[in-house]
């Protein structure tokens, strides 16, 4: 099972890659709106945010912004997932002699790359802005796992979506809260501005973790506790949203 | 039936049942179809056609009753079951954002066929897509987007070849190519059962017709048999009027046969 495994989903990532290659307006509109609250914050809001850390805001906020790239990225995989199934070519792979799985696998590979490509894009905008950072390349490298990790994680929730939708719009209204969830963290203001539930909200869910250790890789500080957090949060939910997500699929079967 | 008798059946189906949320879509249904033979499975929408097909293809598990394909058990060796045939399904299952070419590259790796671009282009060939082999699948016709469909499934000659509804949607001239390609298809010895809504089809294409209705296979023989249940035959002089398919065929000036391509 395992050699076809293999090489059947490297056929249908290159499929899918395809897809993301023909049409990279996909990838332009992951980056556009992460842009643009990037150049309303930093432009408009951001002389009005006092944030404790000495550094410039675009430095601060730049880590949120990447995982609203990701979350906003991922609808993308579940309007895929949807469109092959609606147009029966789903059905045709699952007629055919492959690992079942593959068919799932192809779509998050494919997702892990298109979302790292739109974070660099975001990041290259970033750069333009004034961005600069010491990270060594071993930072740079622990920054791309948490984020490849993040996009995996939030992938699969997005298969699960993609799987149970009824509509093209349904596939992708999961990521709408995703996308917002980054205002409730320590993202873009430091969480205690905030009012004592929602910096308590703000304090333990898992974006803050996240956010905090890229801050921390970024500006060459220890990482400590914070990077522990974030992994186990990113583990739990990738190992769960995969779980849910092969259930779903399963149970096509009837 | 005899061990031998058996052994050349390329599906065998016996007791099938499948409800869904308490509709119980199909009340056991038995089935043989001769290697090599083309079996048309005729009901009306709603039928179960389609369920039948899919439990056939492993695309879904029955709740009861038994199920052989080539030889294969549906339900304990479905990879088996899976490299041995191929499934049409009612809407073309093809991907739009690729050319034609790429659809039946794709689809002959996934099958590990040893020279995908080869068959690629055999198979265009076949079906007169040659020329538009370099083009995305999604700027097809309808009839073109069908023979693509039918195409794919062709590659790497599966025993046995499930239609469902192939000829649904398409224009008269499309129609008559499908026909043809089916019909060849089984002159190279290929199993087909493909499921229709219209006695037509049926009486066109099939060596043996299975009515399906309400849940069961209600008869199950040759066009003459079938046809023989109805005697006797009452005869009347009426004169021929040609069809309005018969006057939109002349005017169109395409026979089937002339379009179909050489398979």
């Amino acid at each position: 099972m395992s050699t076809t495994f293999l090489t059947d989903t490297g056929v249908l990532t290159g499929r899918s890659l395809r897809h993301v290659v023909r049409s990279p307006d996909t990838i332009i509109t992951t980056a556009v709106t992460p842009i643009a609250v990037m150049l309303l914050f930093v432009y408009v809001f951001g002389g009005a945010i006092l944030t404790n850390a000495g550094s410039p805001y675009l430095d601060y906020m730049l880590p949120g912004i990447l995982l609203m790239t990701i979350a906003s990225g991922v609808a993308y995989t579940a309007y895929r997932l949807f469109l092959d199934l609606q147009g029966g070519i789903f059905e045709r792979f699952q007629s055919m002699p492959i690992a079942r799985s593959s068919v799932l696998w192809a779509h998050v590979l494919t997702s892990v790359a298109a979302n790292l490509v739109a974070v660099a894009l975001v990041i290259g905008v970033a750069l333009l802005m004034g961005f600069r950072t010491g990270a060594s390349v071993g930072a740079w490298l622990a920054v791309a796992g948490i984020l490849a990790l993040f996009t995996l994680a939030l992938t699969w929730i997005a298969v699960i979506a993609g799987l149970g939708a009824k509509s093209v719009e349904g596939a992708s209204a999961f990521s709408y809260p995703l996308i917002f969830l980054p205002f409730v963290s320590s993202a873009f203001v430091p969480t205690d501005s905030m009012p004592g539930p929602v910096a308590w909200f703000a304090e333990n869910q898992p974006l803050t973790s996240i956010v905090d250790s890229i801050r921390a890789l970024f500006v060459g500080q220890p990482v400590g506790g914070d990077l522990l957090t974030a992994l186990a949060w990113l583990v739990v939910v990738l190992v769960l949203a995969n779980a849910l997500a092969l259930t779903a699929y399963r149970r096509r079967r009837q | 039936m005899s061990a031998e008798q058996r052994a050349d059946l390329a599906i065998s189906a016996r007791g099938i049942e499948k409800s869904f949320k308490g509709l119980h879509v199909l009340r056991g249904v038995d089935l043989d179809v001769r290697a090599g033979s083309i079996v048309a499975l005729l009901g009306s929408n709603g039928a179960g056609k389609t369920t039948l097909v899919r439990i056939l293809s492993t695309l879904t598990a029955a709740d009861a009753g038994t199920a052989m394909v080539n030889g294969f058990d549906v339900a304990s060796e479905g990879r088996a079951v899976r490299s041995s045939i191929s499934l049409t399904g009612q809407y073309a299952a093809i991907d739009e954002r690729l050319s034609g070419r790429e659809n039946l590259v794709l689809v002959a790796r996934l099958r590990h066929v040893p020279d995908p671009r080869a068959t690629a282009d055999d198979l265009l060939r076949r079906f007169a897509l040659s020329e538009a082999g370099g083009r995305k699948a999604g700027e097809y016709s309808g009839g073109m987007r069908r023979r693509l469909d039918i195409a794919m499934s062709l590659v790497g000659d599966p025993a046995v070849v499930f239609l469902d509804e192939p000829t649904t949607g398409l224009d008269p001239q499309s129609r008559g190519e499908v026909w043809e390609t089916v019909r060849r298809l089984a002159d190279g010895g290929t199993t087909v059962l493909l499921t229709t809504q219209y006695l037509d089809e049926a009486e066109q294409l099939a060596e043996r017709i299975a009515v399906l209705h309400e849940g069961t296979i209600i008869q199950y023989g040759t066009l003459a048999e079938l046809k023989r249940l109805l005697l006797p035959t009452e005869v009347e002089y009426v004169e021929k009027q040609p069809s309005l398919e018969d006057v939109f065929l002349a005017l169109v000036g395409s026979g089937a046969t002339t379009r179909g391509g050489s398979l």
